[in-house]
């Protein structure tokens, strides 16, 4: 070989500015996305919707969808859907309630348990999807009804005909793994900020806020995982090029069944997550729980970049989508506006995200 | 002149009642360009797929490095060292060329669940490797899907390359490029062959064969009609047993002589 000489740039190729490079990159819409929709509210709602404990209350929710559009969109980006994800909460709500309540398992029991049967049913519709070939949306619409099923028939069942298990709560109470999975975390931390005077408390110097709600602590720990896993990691450049062309993928020595088998456990066991997270948090358990998630899972996936063909997307997109998403449903009653606009938003803000992430991804792809 | 790395001895495959291969002989030897030509439906595609290890041969010998061989699997063929450049490329439009390069053997640092991808080193190899091949890329996160025809096909050989082939199969590469794009395929065929890698270049286009080629195949009709050094044979001939003689010598009358 003759000596290296370094790389010439290419006279042809102008050099790219900052916001060029902003342009290309998926979640730019669902940062774009939150910007508009905080001036709105800056502009329309209530001043108490931005204060911390405004902001809390919005987080929530969010955090809470946002765990299920994190796994969507990560499934997204393999190439598949997943529409049994809100029938998974209730399934999973339902299985977690039957263990604490009706059998007495401790939680350190009954999670991993529940975790590993959602993860088993999500391998099973990975494998169903692998097997046959079938479409993954009409698949999993197959299991949005059978867990939908499951879960009404299995609470009848286990209560003696109710479809609301209650004593949750009481079940778990005093449990050492309870804190990890509801209330408030970093209760110090905010104590401490109310006595040095940086967040609002009450006369008697109890803060306002008693501590950051542990599924925001999760939201926030997923999200930062899911971007690592995809940027960072042989398996993320895997779940790309799975989503990109599964046959190409193939063919390089991706082991696609397998990429696409621990997706679909991994949507499952969000799900079960977020059900547990919330049945502890409610103290009860019904068949309605997780009802429409995974079409706003998918939505808040989309706003945050995901393409519907695959092979594109962020987690921190689908972080940010599921952040919008809080927003307009929680702050919609901050304003004089009617709560149920919220609807109307969503399709509007779906469209218009599928309508950018075609125009962006004409521009990464270069296609004219 | 040297040992042919693979050598192919009277390769037979039927499909049935068909016979798509009837006793094809074929070698490649380690630094040269060896084209094989036939209009479609001569065999091409069953053969490379034979020497690729998709296929297993019905009859025939396989010699890989002075050994008897068979492949079990296009993975056997790849870790042998023969790598395979077919028509689809095997890139994802979607993903950077970087990713695309190390699409399934990712370099990684760290350990345990630290294990992760080295986007830097992979990043570095890339824009090296492109430049080796005479592309500057914009950077090393530049969509694939950016890149021209004649551009990818150079991503997917500087892959081969880079993961160690002996042997490289292109099929047909410069079969759907514009005049200047087939140019740059054609260099980097030169470089790859100047690295001592065999290079098999498949095509039904004389003119682009000549200009690379060292020794010349002609498949006809599932048959080898014998192999010619540069310089024995011209296009016009080449052309004649491509296409089967007679007929076609009068159609390119009628045409003028222009095909």
């Amino acid at each position: 070989m003759s000596t290296q000489t370094l790389p010439r740039a290419d006279e042809r190729v102008k050099s790219e500015s900052f916001v060029a490079k902003l342009m290309k990159r998926p979640e730019l819409g669902a940062i774009g996305g939150v910007v508009l929709v905080t001036i709105f509210f800056m502009i329309t709602a209530d001043s108490t919707m931005f204060t911390l404990s405004g902001v809390m209350n919005f987080m929530t929710p969010a955090a809470q969808l946002g765990i299920l559009g994190i796994a969507a969109a990560m499934l997204m980006i393999g190439g598949e859907f997943d529409l049994s994800i809100g029938s998974m909460v209730a399934f999973a709500g339902m299985v977690f309630g039957v263990f604490v309540v009706n059998v007495g398992m401790p939680l350190v029991i009954a999670i991993p348990l529940t975790l590993a049967i959602a993860a088993a049913l999500g391998a099973t519709n990975g494998m169903v999807v692998l097997r046959t070939g079938l479409p993954s949306f009409i698949v999993t619409l197959a299991g949005l009804f059978i867990l939908r099923g499951a879960a009404l028939v299995g609470l009848k069942l286990f209560t003696g005909g109710s479809t609301q298990l209650r004593g949750i709560r009481e079940a778990v109470e005093g449990d050492f793994l309870a804190p990890i999975f509801s209330g408030d975390a970093f209760g110090f931390l905010m104590r401490w900020l109310a006595e040095a005077g940086i967040v609002d408390s009450f006369k008697s110097g109890v803060p306002k806020v008693p501590g950051i709600p542990v599924e925001i602590i999760w939201f926030i720990a997923f999200a930062a995982i899911a971007t690592y896993v995809l940027l960072r990691t042989p398996a993320g450049n895997w779940i790309f090029a799975t989503g990109g062309d599964a046959f190409a993928a193939q063919n390089s020595g991706v082991p696609v069944r397998r990429v696409k088998i621990s997706l679909f456990m991994l949507t499952a066991v969000a799900a079960a997550l977020v059900a547990i997270i919330t049945v502890i948090d409610a103290g009860s358990t019904d068949a309605r729980r997780g009802f429409m998630k995974e079409f706003e899972a998918i939505i808040a996936a989309v706003i945050g970049g995901c393409l519907l063909t695959g092979g594109y997307g962020s987690a921190i997109g689908a972080f940010f989508g599921a952040i919008i998403f809080g927003m307009v449903t929680i702050g919609l009653t901050y304003t004089k506006f009617d709560q149920d606009w919220f609807q109307v938003f969503l399709g509007a803000m779906l469209l218009l995200a599928v309508i950018f992430n075609n125009v962006i991804r004409r521009r990464v792809t270069g296609e004219r | 002149m040297s040992a042919p790395i693979i050598h192919m001895e009277n390769i037979k495959k039927h499909y049935g009642n068909v016979i798509a291969l009837n006793g094809v002989t074929f070698d490649v030897r380690a630094g040269e360009c060896h084209c094989l030509l036939g209009d479609n439906g001569a065999g091409k595609s069953t053969f490379i797929k034979t020497m690729s290890g998709v296929h297993k041969p019905t009859e025939g010998s396989i010699n890989f490095e002075g050994k008897p061989l068979s492949f079990n699997s296009p993975r056997d063929a790849m870790e042998a060292g023969i790598a395979t450049v077919f028509q689809d490329l095997a890139m994802i439009p979607l993903m950077s060329v970087t990713r695309n390069f190390f699409m399934g053997r990712e370099p990684t640092k760290g350990r345990g669940i630290f294990k992760r991808f080295d986007i830097d080193t992979a990043n570095e190899i890339t824009m090296t490797e492109m430049h080796k091949m005479g592309i500057n890329l914009r950077g090393p996160d530049q969509a694939v899907g950016t890149l021209s025809g004649g551009e990818r096909q150079t991503v997917a050989i500087a892959r081969a390359v880079y993961f160690g082939a002996k042997v490289l199969i292109l099929d047909e590469p410069t079969s759907a490029l514009g005049v200047r794009q087939t140019a740059n395929v054609l260099a980097t065929i030169n470089r790859v062959r100047a690295l001592g890698i065999g290079v098999v270049f498949i095509s039904h286009n004389v003119r682009h064969a000549m200009a690379v080629g060292d020794r010349f195949t002609v498949l006809n009709r599932g048959q080898t009609l014998g192999t010619a050094t540069r310089g024995e044979i011209n296009a016009a001939q080449l052309q004649d047993m491509m296409a089967g003689g007679q007929e076609m010598a009068e159609l390119e009358g009628s045409l003028g002589g222009t095909i």
